[in-house]
Parts: structure tokens; C-alpha cells; sequence
């Protein structure tokens, strides 16, 4: 099976300083894989170069496109790149402000990625907004409210509704549960696991928490001052951490 | 007499050929926003400094000047101005829409159709369509480059989410030429189909935001819209009280402080013009 995205060394340096090195794995249709490691082991970096919003020193992001099948899309041209994070590639933020526009109703949120696509026709935008709303569990008759007047958990799910509404088939996610309360938290887990379940999703998790992984992702990368230190599957390296440094991380001692 | 203290027109030369080149450069891609070195100029920018200096530009000896400011001739905003190129440059002036060889005007398209030998100069505020949702000048200038256009849609959706139907009646935005969004500046949208197909060339300048656009004669200009809510071009639905003109922009204008009212064009020649050739309105004395 041809992976849907294969990354192949990616290094990004801040001047001298490493914010991730030599980054290689591949994600097959359907899987979800977590990146976990302590704040500052460059989860966020990798992320951002794998979904081109940085340009890596080095490496390749090879996606398997609809049309021309898997291509780099570190070196494909720009408006190639920004059309398949309109359509084919979602980004959820950490924080819900940075992934919507706050001065547009939550319809308007929803819907911006269909008309970014061409779809012309009020009414069927406004309708599947609305079954979006609802589908990550905010009532329909918000759907002309701004997302100034949500709470927190709300934001996120529209943050999620807006960007699963074309359908894409790989999702970045950056730590899509900090910053809420706990309970919150298990809410928006138990959403996103049921949304990944039933449009088999493939996603890329990053988080410093554990419980995120171990509910949503097949595998994880373990990643320590911008290098990966363990890779497998998600049980297996949560239940039997080879490296020192991971056996440290679930043993909770690097928690919080 | 022209005053011999200032350059025909007022600019120096060199920079009214910056201007002109900015001009072409803006005919050449219509709707296309060009950066131009923007001057001083003798009046504040909410004047339309814009207007003038693309004015100034393309303004000759032998030219016949008209400014407008919302249809009329004669407010403070458009005798100052036309008493400026007076003065600078020592053209002739009218009123008249059909005599004058450059209009320059502020929110409105004259009624009467343009011809070939004219030139429309429109004064802008503001020209990026996209800046009332993304305020960053870095991102839409690529929108423009990359034609990446939903937002302009997510304005338009806004507008019928929060009042039945596509409420924007000024600043209208449309496309050029199925290529570049564009402001047609603060007209109102009932002169958004004046725009597509002109004889004139339409030039829009933007003093305090330093750019040009244009659009050459009989360009392609389509309102932007939904398909369950098309573009409409309304206006009041009255007939003018003054010279029963029923295809004009009205203006509603109060009578006496017993709330009574009255509706007239908004483009005064115009409306002079019918009145001179026996047209009379319910309201006309
Ligand atoms: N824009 C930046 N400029 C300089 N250094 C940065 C920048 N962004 C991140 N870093 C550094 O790169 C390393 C990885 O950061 P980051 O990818 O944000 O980690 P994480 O997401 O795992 O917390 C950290 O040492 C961080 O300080
Ligand atoms: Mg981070
Ligand atoms: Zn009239």
C-alpha cells in the first residue's frame, strides 16, 4: 500500500539552535499517529513543516495526491501547496482564535472552506454547516453566533467542524486539547475519536498528553530535543517504553 | 490665469509620469491594484487625494474637467477640487456630464452613458476588497496572486445570514475580467453594472493606501453573488419628484421638520437636464 504521507529526514534549525532533526516515518490511510515528547522537543516545529506552514533546512513531505499520486510538497509550487490545505489537509490549532475567524458567525467559519472551493449556493453552504454544528454537538441555532460568544470547548469543536467540512483526508492537530478544562477535555476526545472512527481519518497528533494518545492513535513517535527516540505502537510503547527517556515521559515523572 | 507658483496641474512632471506609469501598468491588468508613490497634496486625504493626483496625471490643456461628489456638482468636497485644477492647471470646467473630457468623481457613476473620449477618475478609501477579513496586507496580496477568493464570498454570506439578503449596497465587490476582485470604490451597487462594458476608461486612485487600478474600456465586470441570491442593482423605488425619472439613483431628501420628504437624483446634471427638457416631477414646483 502506497503511504498517504512519507516523511523523509526532516531537519528545521533556528539559527544554531534545533527545532527538529532528521524526522523519517510514514502514515498509512487511516492511521492516526501521535507525536508526544516534554514542551520544547519540537513537536510543534515538526508539525508545522510537515503541514507547510515552515519551510524545513532538509527533507521531503511526500503526499499521495489525488491526481498525480504522491508528490513532494515541500518543493511543489505554493499555490499547490495552499490548495491542498484548503481541500485535502485540515489544521486544528491549540488555539481555537488562531484556527477561526472571530469576527464571522460560526456558519460562516464553517462554510468558508466550501466557498474556498467554489460552492456558490447560500443555502446548501448554510446546511451543511449546520449538520457540521451538530455534529460536533453545538446547537444549530448558534450557527449566526460568533465564536467570541462560545466557551472554550465550543471554539475547539467548531475549530474541528470547520476544518473536517470538505472532507480532508489528513488532519495536523497541535495539541487540540490544551488549555481546556479536564472535563472539557474528555468531551472533545470522545468527538474526536468518533469523528476519526467514522470518516477514517488519518491524522498526526501532537500532544504532551499521554491520555490524548492513548485514545486516539494507532502509534506514537516519542520525540527529545528535536530528534525521535522511540517509535511503535501506541500500547506498546506506553505499556513497555524501551528508551530511558520514554520509560521518564510515562512514568509521568515529565508530566505537565 | 493659471498660477505660476506650481507645474501644470500641480505635480512636478516626474512624478506625474510615476503616476501615468503606475496608470498603463493598471489598464494592462485590470482590477489589478498598483502601488504608486502617493504625494502630498494641499488638502486632507479624506478629499480624495487619490482622485486628484491620477487626475493631475492624466489632465491636459485641452481638457474639460467635471468633479462630482455623490452626483452633485456643487458641494464643498468637488468645488474645492475643481477650483484647484482651475487654478493649477487653468482647464476648462462644466457640469455638464457630456461636455467634460476627465469626471472626476466620489460615490457615484454618472447616469449618462459614457463615451470613448472620457475619463472617469474615481476617488477611493479604501481598495482591498479582502481587507475587512484579513487584515494582513502580506496574505492578501498572495489571495490576489493565487485568486484565492472565498473570503470575498464569506463577506457576502455574512451579510444574508445576518439580514435575509446580501445587504452590502455600497463598495459592491466584483470580478474583472474573471480574474482580479476589486473595489469599485463607495458607489452605490445600483452602479455596479454601469462598470462592466464602459466606453470611458475608468481610473481608481487611493492617496493614503498608495495605489492605482483601472479599468480599460469595455471590460468584463461581474457583481459577486450566490445562486440562490443574485446581484440586484436596486434603488428607491420611486420615480424622481423633481423630473419623474425612473432609471436613476435617488436620493431621499428631507423637506420640512413635519417629516416631509422627497426623492431626486443623486446626479444633479442629470436631473437639470430632463427638468430643461419639460420632464416635471410630483414634486417639482
Ligand atoms: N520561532 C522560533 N525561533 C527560535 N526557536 C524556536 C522557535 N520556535 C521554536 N523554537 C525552539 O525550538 C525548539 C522546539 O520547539 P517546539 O517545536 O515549539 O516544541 P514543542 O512543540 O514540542 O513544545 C524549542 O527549543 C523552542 O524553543
Ligand atoms: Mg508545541
Ligand atoms: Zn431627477
Amino acid at each position: 500500500m502506497t503511504p498517504l504521507l512519507s516523511v523523509q529526514g526532516i531537519t528545521k534549525r533556528y539559527g544554531a539552535h534545533i527545532g527538529c532533526a532528521d524526522v523519517s516515518f510514514d502514515l498509512y490511510p487511516g492511521e492516526v499517529m501521535g507525536i508526544v515528547g516534554e514542551s520544547g522537543s519540537g513537536k510543534s516545529t515538526l508539525l508545522n513543516c510537515m503541514a507547510g506552514h515552515l519551510p524545513p533546512d532538509a527533507g521531503q513531505v511526500v503526499f499521495d495526491t489525488r491526481t498525480e499520486g504522491p508528490k513532494d510538497t515541500i518543493t511543489m509550487s505554493e499555490p499547490e501547496r495552499r490548495m491542498l490545505g484548503r481541500t485535502d489537509w485540515a489544521f486544528v490549532h491549540q488555539h481555537a482564535r488562531d484556527g477561526l475567524r472571530m469576527g464571522v458567525s460560526a456558519g460562516g467559519n464553517v462554510g468558508e472552506r466550501l466557498m474556498a472551493v467554489g460552492e456558490r449556493h447560500y443555502g446548501d453552504i448554510r446546511g451543511k454547516a449546520t449538520d457540521w454544528l451538530e455534529r460536533v454537538e453545538i446547537d444549530a441555532a448558534r450557527v449566526d453566533d460568533r465564536p467570541t460568544t462560545f466557551s472554550g470547548g465550543m471554539q475547539q469543536r467548531l475549530q474541528i467542524a470547520r476544518n473536517l467540512v470538505t472532507g480532508p483526508r489528513l488532519v495536523f492537530m497541535d495539541e487540540p486539547t490544551g488549555g481546556l478544562d479536564v472535563s472539557v477535555q474528555a468531551r472533545l476526545l470522545d468527538l474526536l475519536r468518533g469523528l476519526v472512527r467514522d470518516m477514517g481519518l488519518s491524522a498526526i497528533i501532537v500532544t504532551h498528553d499521554l491520555a490524548v494518545v492513548r485514545l486516539l492513535a494507532d502509534r506514537l513517535m516519542v520525540m527529545k530535543s528535536g530528534r525521535v527516540v522511540e517509535a511503535g505502537l501506541t500500547d506498546q510503547v506506553l505499556d513497555d517504553p524501551q528508551h530511558a527517556y520514554s520509560q521518564l515521559l510515562v512514568s509521568s515523572v515529565l508530566q505537565v | 490665469m493659471t498660477d505660476q507658483a506650481y507645474n501644470f496641474a500641480y505635480l512636478d512632471e516626474q512624478t506625474k509620469r510615476m503616476i501615468r506609469r503606475a496608470i498603463l501598468k493598471g489598464l494592462a491588468i485590470p482590477g489589478y491594484q498598483v502601488p504608486f508613490a502617493s504625494r502630498e497634496m494641499p488638502m486632507p486625504y479624506g478629499w480624495g487625494t487619490g482622485g486628484v493626483q491620477v487626475s493631475a496625471a492624466v489632465l491636459t490643456p485641452d481638457d474639460t474637467f467635471k468633479v462630482i461628489d455623490q452626483g452633485a456638482d456643487d458641494t464643498t468636497n468637488a468645488v474645492s477640487i475643481r477650483s484647484f485644477f482651475e487654478r493649477t492647471a487653468g482647464v476648462e470646467t462644466t457640469t455638464a456630464t457630456s461636455e467634460a473630457s476627465v469626471i472626476q468623481t466620489r460615490h457615484r457613476i454618472p447616469e449618462e452613458p459614457l463615451t470613448e473620449d472620457q475619463i472617469l477618475v474615481y476617488q477611493v478609501p479604501i481598495p482591498e476588497p479582502l481587507r475587512f477579513l484579513e487584515p494582513r496586507e502580506s496574505e492578501t496580496r498572495k489571495m490576489h496572486s493565487l485568486e484565492e477568493y472565498g473570503l470575498m464570498h464569506v463577506k457576502l454570506y455574512e451579510d444574508i445570514s445576518r439580514h435575509g439578503h446580501i445587504a452590502t449596497s455600497y463598495a459592491y465587490p466584483v470580478k474583472v475580467e474573471g480574474r482580479y476582485v476589486m473595489d469599485p470604490s463607495p458607489i452605490p451597487k445600483f452602479d455596479n453594472p454601469k462598470l462592466g462594458d464602459m466606453a470611458a476608461i475608468q481610473l481608481f486612485g487611493a492617496g493614503r493606501e498608495q495605489r492605482i487600478y483601472a479599468l480599460p474600456p469595455y471590460t468584463q465586470v461581474v457583481s459577486l453573488d450566490f445562486e440562490d441570491h443574485p446581484f440586484e442593482a436596486s434603488k428607491a423605488d420611486h420615480p424622481c419628484g423633481l423630473c419623474d425619472a425612473t432609471d436613476s439613483y435617488l436620493d431621499e431628501v428631507i423637506m420640512d421638520d413635519q417629516g416631509g420628504r422627497m426623492f431626486v437624483c443623486s446626479d444633479t446634471d442629470y436631473c437639470e437636464a430632463r427638468r430643461a427638457a419639460g420632464h416635471k416631477g410630483k414634486d417639482a414646483a
